[in-house]
Order: C-alpha cells, then sequence, then structure tokens
C-alpha cells in the first residue's frame, strides 16, 4: 500500500481523469457562478463581472432574509425528525438478525432508486384533500359511527403548507441519515453497553451517556449529509409547498429562470454555500474536540 | 458451616445448535478466588455473563447471597464484570470511568469522590484519573475497568479471561496483582480463563469445563494430583496416558494389564473394571541406564526418541514396546548428564503410587 504513493507516475495517471473531471465539471463552473456572483447584466442576455457586491447586499433584503430564515429553520426542523425516526430505525436493523438486516437495508435504500419527482408525485396522491389517507380517515370516521353523531368527515388540508413540505424532506433525505447511523451503531462495541447495563445504568441512561456519544460520528455524518441538501431543496418545496412554502431553493431556481437574473441567482447561490462551509467547519471543530477514541 | 454467597442450580443455557451451558450447579463460598477454567468454547463466558444478567432465557437458578437472580436485570444485580474486551468508555476520562457505575445509581458527589480515588488508589491510576482511555496501555486500561467495578462494591466480582490481552511478563505480574486485591478487598472473585498455569496460581477452587458441563471442582492441588477423568489429567499439565485393563482388584490393589508395560499393580480406592488409563506425571518418573533397584517400581525399557531442552529440566521422549511412548521430565542436574542422547537405551520407571487410575 505504501509503494504506490512513492511511484508518482502511477499516482498522477490513476489520479489525472479524476483531477479533469473535478475541474471541468466542478471547479471552473463553480468558479464561474462564484465570478457572476460580483457581476451585472447588461443586457437580457450579457452579465459583465465588474466586482459589484450589489447582488450580495441585495440578499440582505428582508424579504430574502425571511426567506433563507425559513429554510434554514425548516431544514432543521427537517433534520431533527429525520434522525428522531432514523436513530431507531438504524438501532434496530443493528440489533436484528444477521440474515434479516441485508433485507431490512435494501428496505430503506429502496426509494433511492425511484424518481424523486415521482416519489414527491406519490406523497401528493397520498396527502391531498381527496388522496389516500383522507379516504382512510374517512373510511375510519364512518366505521365508528362518528358521521352519524358528529357530522360528515372534513378532509384534513395536507399540503400545501410548511408541514407538507416538512414530510416530504423527511421522507426524502431519510436513507442518507439511516446508512451513516447504522455504519457507526453496526461497529458500536456491544460489550460497552452491557458495561453500562452492569455498572448499573438504566437502559435510557445507557442510551444517552454511552450509545450516543458514542455514535456521534454517525450522527452528525447523518446531520451534515442531510442538512445541506435540505437548505438548497427546491423540487419538494415547489410541489408540496405550492407558494406558501417557498424555500431558498426556489428563489434562486427563479433567478436562473423566470427571472432572468442570473448574478442574483449566483450570490443568493453562493451565500447558500457560505452557510455550508460554515456547517463544515462547526463539524470539524466538534471532531477535533471529541477526538481521542470517538473520532472515527 | 458458611453459607454459600453464590449457589448455581442446574442451569442450561442453549443457543441454536449447541448447548453452552449444560446442566451445571455448585457452590461459591464468600471470599473464594474462584476460577472457571476449560478450553475456548466450553461455556465459561456464557456461564459468566448468566450471573451478570447479560445473558437470558437460560434454565436453572443462579442464587447470589440468598437472593434468587431470576428476572433480576443486570443493573440490579450486585455483582460487577470485568469484560475481555475491558469495554472502558473512551469518550470518558478514567475518573469519569470509575465514577459511572456511582453517578448512575444515584450516589451523592460527596460520598462518590472519596469512593473513587480510594478505587483509584487500589490500582495505582491516581496519577492517571484525568486522562482518556486512548492514553493509556493495556494494563493501565484493564485496572481502569477493575477499578470501575470494584468502586461499586459488589459481593462479587466476575472477570472473563482478564488477562489473556495482556504480554507474559505483566500477565505474571497482575496474577499477582489480582491476587492481592481479593485478599485486601475481602470480596468474591469468579475468574474465567482457558490458561491452566493461571488458574493454579491463583484460584482457590477451579471448576474443570468440557463442552457446557464441569467436570471436577476441586483445589489447585487436588486437581492437579487427583484429576478424576482423562479429560481433567489432560486438560491440567501434562501427563502420560496408557491403556490398560483390569484384571483383578484385592487389597494391594488394582492389578491391570497395561499397554508396553505388561502385569502391574497399582494402588486404588474406588472401583476399577474394565477398560482404564493409568496416569502419570513426566516429573515422577525417573530415567535410568540399569533396571531400577526397587523390584517395586513399575518400569518400561526403551529408547530415546526426543530431547526437549528447557535449561533446567529436559523433556525427554522414551519409545518403549508395544507402542508405549512416555513423557520424562528429568532435572538437568549431573545425574542426567551422558544418558539424555537420541537413541540411548534407558529404563522409565516410577512407583506404583504415583499411578492414578482413569475410569472413561
Ligand atoms: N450469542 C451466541 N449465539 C450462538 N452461540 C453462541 C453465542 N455465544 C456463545 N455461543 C456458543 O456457545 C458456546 C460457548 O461459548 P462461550 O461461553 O463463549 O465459550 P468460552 O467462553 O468458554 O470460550 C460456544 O460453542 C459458542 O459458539
Ligand atoms: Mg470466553
Amino acid at each position: 500500500m505504501e509503494s504506490w504513493k512513492q511511484n508518482k507516475a502511477v499516482f498522477w495517471v490513476t489520479a489525472l481523469p479524476g483531477v479533469v473531471w473535478l475541474l471541468l465539471f466542478f471547479l471552473i463552473p463553480l468558479a464561474l457562478i462564484w465570478g457572476m456572483s460580483f457581476g451585472e447584466k447588461t443586457s437580457i442576455v450579457d452579465i459583465e463581472i465588474t466586482g459589484t457586491l450589489a447582488n450580495y447586499l441585495r440578499s440582505f433584503e428582508a424579504v430574502y432574509v425571511k426567506i433563507i430564515w425559513k429554510s434554514i429553520w425548516i431544514s432543521v426542523i427537517s433534520t431533527a425528525v429525520c434522525l428522531a425516526i432514523a436513530y431507531p430505525i438504524a438501532f434496530g436493523i443493528c440489533f436484528s438478525p444477521a440474515r434479516w438486516r441485508p433485507l431490512l437495508l435494501l428496505l430503506v435504500i429502496l426509494p433511492f432508486w425511484i424518481n424523486l419527482l415521482i416519489r414527491t408525485y406519490a406523497l401528493i396522491a397520498v396527502f391531498r384533500t381527496r388522496g389516500t389517507l383522507n379516504f382512510t380517515l374517512e373510511w375510519l370516521w364512518d366505521l365508528a359511527f362518528l358521521d352519524k353523531l358528529v357530522g360528515p368527515y372534513q378532509p384534513l388540508e395536507l399540503l400545501y403548507n410548511n408541514g407538507a413540505v416538512i414530510v416530504g424532506m423527511v421522507y426524502v433525505f431519510m436513507p442518507f441519515m439511516v446508512l451513516p447511523l447504522y455504519a457507526t451503531i453496526e461497529r458500536l462495541d456491544r460489550s460497552y453497553l452491557e458495561a453500562s447495563l452492569d455498572l448499573g445504568a438504566s437502559q435510557w441512561r445507557t442510551f444517552f451517556s454511552v450509545t450516543v456519544p458514542l455514535t456521534m460520528p454517525g450522527i452528525v455524518s447523518g446531520i451534515i449529509l442531510v442538512f445541506i441538501p435540505m437548505l438548497g431543496m427546491f423540487l419538494v418545496p415547489d410541489l408540496l409547498g405550492g407558494t406558501n412554502a417557498i424555500m431558498i431553493g426556489n428563489v434562486i431556481t427563479d433567478q436562473f429562470k423566470a427571472a432572468n437574473d442570473w448574478p442574483f441567482g449566483a450570490a443568493l447561490s453562493f451565500l447558500l454555500m457560505y452557510v455550508t462551509f460554515a456547517a463544515l467547519a462547526v463539524r470539524a471543530f466538534i471532531g477535533s474536540r471529541m477526538k481521542g477514541g470517538v473520532g472515527v | 458451616m458458611t453459607k454459600p454467597i453464590i449457589s448455581i442450580r442446574n442451569v442450561t443455557k442453549r443457543y441454536p445448535g449447541v448447548v453452552a451451558v449444560d446442566n451445571v450447579s455448585f457452590d461459591i463460598m464468600p471470599n473464594e478466588f474462584f476460577a472457571l477454567l476449560g478450553p475456548s468454547g466450553c461455556g465459561k463466558t456464557t456461564l459468566l455473563r448468566m450471573i451478570a444478567g447479560l445473558e437470558t432465557s437460560g434454565t436453572g437458578d443462579i442464587i447470589v447471597d440468598d437472593q434468587n437472580m431470576e428476572g433480576v436485570p443486570a443493573n440490579q444485580r450486585p455483582v460487577n464484570m470485568v469484560f475481555q474486551s475491558y469495554a472502558v468508555f473512551p469518550h470518558m476520562t478514567v475518573r469519569d470511568n470509575v465514577a459511572y457505575g456511582l453517578k448512575v445509581t444515584g450516589v451523592a458527589a460527596a460520598e462518590r469522590a472519596p469512593r473513587v480515588e480510594e478505587a483509584l488508589e487500589m490500582v495505582q491510576l491516581g496519577s492517571m484519573a484525568d486522562r482518556k482511555p486512548d492514553q493509556l496501555s493495556g494494563g493501565q486500561r484493564q485496572r481502569v475497568a477493575l477499578a470501575r467495578a470494584l468502586v461499586k462494591r459488589p459481593k462479587v466480582l466476575l472477570l472473563d479471561e482478564p488477562l489473556s490481552a495482556l504480554d507474559a511478563k505483566l500477565r505474571e505480574h497482575m496474577q499477582l496483582e489480582l491476587a492481592r486485591l481479593q485478599q485486601v478487598i475481602g470480596i468474591t472473585f469468579i475468574i474465567v480463563t482457558h490458561d491452566q498455569d493461571e488458574a493454579l496460581s491463583m484460584a482457590d477452587r477451579i471448576a474443570v469445563m468440557e463442552k457446557g458441563g464441569v467436570r471436577q471442582i476441586a483445589g489447585p492441588e487436588e486437581l492437579y494430583e487427583k484429576p478424576h477423568s482423562r479429560f481433567v489429567a489432560d486438560f491440567i499439565g501434562k501427563i502420560n496416558l496408557i491403556d490398560a485393563t483390569v484384571s483383578g482388584v484385592s487389597k494391594s490393589g488394582v492389578t491391570c494389564k497395561a499397554k508396553g508395560l505388561g502385569e502391574v499393580i497399582v494402588p486404588h480406592d474406588g472401583e476399577a473394571s474394565g477398560n482404564v488409563s493409568l496416569a502419570v506425571r513426566p516429573e515422577k518418573l525417573v530415567l535410568s541406564a540399569e533396571p531400577p533397584a526397587s523390584g517395586s517400581d513399575i518400569s518400561a525399557r526403551g529408547v530415546i526418541r526426543d530431547v526437549a531442552y528447557y535449561g533446567d529440566v529436559s523433556n525427554v521422549f522414551v519409545t518403549c514396546s508395544d507402542g508405549l511412548e512416555l513423557a520424562v521430565n528429568v532435572q538437568n542436574d549431573r545425574a542426567a548428564a551422558g544418558l539424555l542422547e537420541n537413541g540411548r537405551e534407558v529404563y522409565a520407571s516410577w512407583h506404583p503410587s504415583d499411578t492414578l487410575i482413569l475410569q472413561e
């Protein structure tokens, strides 16, 4: 394993395609957009990079700050809900019989293989006024004779609000949370948990004092993996949130499409990038502080 | 008579396709240093974990200090365990590890601190209290695990192969250390080990296990001198096992026809019939160039096949007639000089009373 690192020629030849790919399709476009964020529109199609900060300043107008703030808290709540649901799932898979585990993991990953658009429309079919969930509830309502006692069932308005966006995001990003959690919990030596019980701790105490700290790397990875794409998500709020639940991702797409204001869209995008970098810096900080057995 | 601190009654534990613990019963007395000894996979760890309450769904009764442990969860049993992997919490300092068991059971901070310090001193870790486990050596981590369990003042301390991960030198040191601790604290230790030397040197009593069952329980000396079965004789130390058939029992002993030895008379109390094994320890055998002077000794003529030199002693293998192979422990003194050569013809002899008859 050491020798290939020493052989520079082999190293460069094998690394080259990756480097070219990264340069061509990631760094250069990113640099273009970054440059654009300091530019001005001179005509419908022309942009001149003038070094202006106007686009960033405009981002701090109240209307956009409000949307950014809302994007952040919707993402925070969605991430938290995701974690709360994914942790027991990952734990359950780890502690299930070995021969069940591949199947259970497959069930978690399965939604990956279906187009995001289709999955989101499927959610609409479930949650809309005349959707599966409301029909089921109505059926139960009638079954309990509540239609005779209270009156006819009033369908719940489940779509086109912030709640629907959160449900949709949790659903879409769940696998990204379950998988890193599963990976760390699976590596967790069970004798730590047994030692905690043996020393007199309750199951709850063991969970919070031993299990959670020892699986923190997985928790942090899961949060990062889920929170960052949630922040920039535009499809789910677009379809499930209607106009009520617009997020920063929708504003950015609008700038590049309908509004045709690429410089402003670029500035907003990079604002999002800076938030992301800040999140990663926090992660690195936590990681270095926890170093000492836990950092994996 | 004192009451046992632990009573194991007909304890059985099955895993799919294997009986890990097979109808085991024994008592352990207060302040005893008790060892569960047996080859890998014989069910030692399983039995220990059942006592700790970490392995449930077995049958039988485990009684600790007059209290039946049936239905008592691990976190409420008056026993503590030192895990084979030590399981020292990596995210806590040494001190926090030791304090953990007191903290979670609501021992007030004022009482906690002195007890933690005392436990740390006991295992000589006072100066490392603020270190994290990854800054400790394996031996030090083990001391943390020990202090963490002892600080709880359990009625019984359970240790699963506590020395197996240490190097030979440290292992010897820790053997003495554990024996000293047990003396000082005066609680019952149950130690699991597959190493017979470890068990013999540390334990007051040893239960030898095989395939889930207990084969013999005795003190180290009795176990070595008077094993009850071929398995125990073979597992504890080295021993020559010679196939024989009993031809008669009289006051003076058991007469048998033994492979390579012909007719021999061995003193023996108890039953003996049919096919048996004659067992004799290698250090009881004497090598000589001439036939032994004492006519009552059992002896066999043979040829030295191999000499393994260990400095103070040599292990000599002698091939006798009828395919009988004897291992002999010879002190490397002046008498042995010149005798220990491959191919040399010698007499191996021993006193009949050093022979055990093992009925299978
Ligand atoms: N969790 C388990 N599931 C299935 N079989 C097990 C399990 N734990 C132990 N066993 C089996 O039970 C037997 C005894 O194991 P163990 O008590 O660990 O032995 P020892 O500690 O003496 O080496 C072995 O055959 C082992 O394979
Ligand atoms: Mg074991």
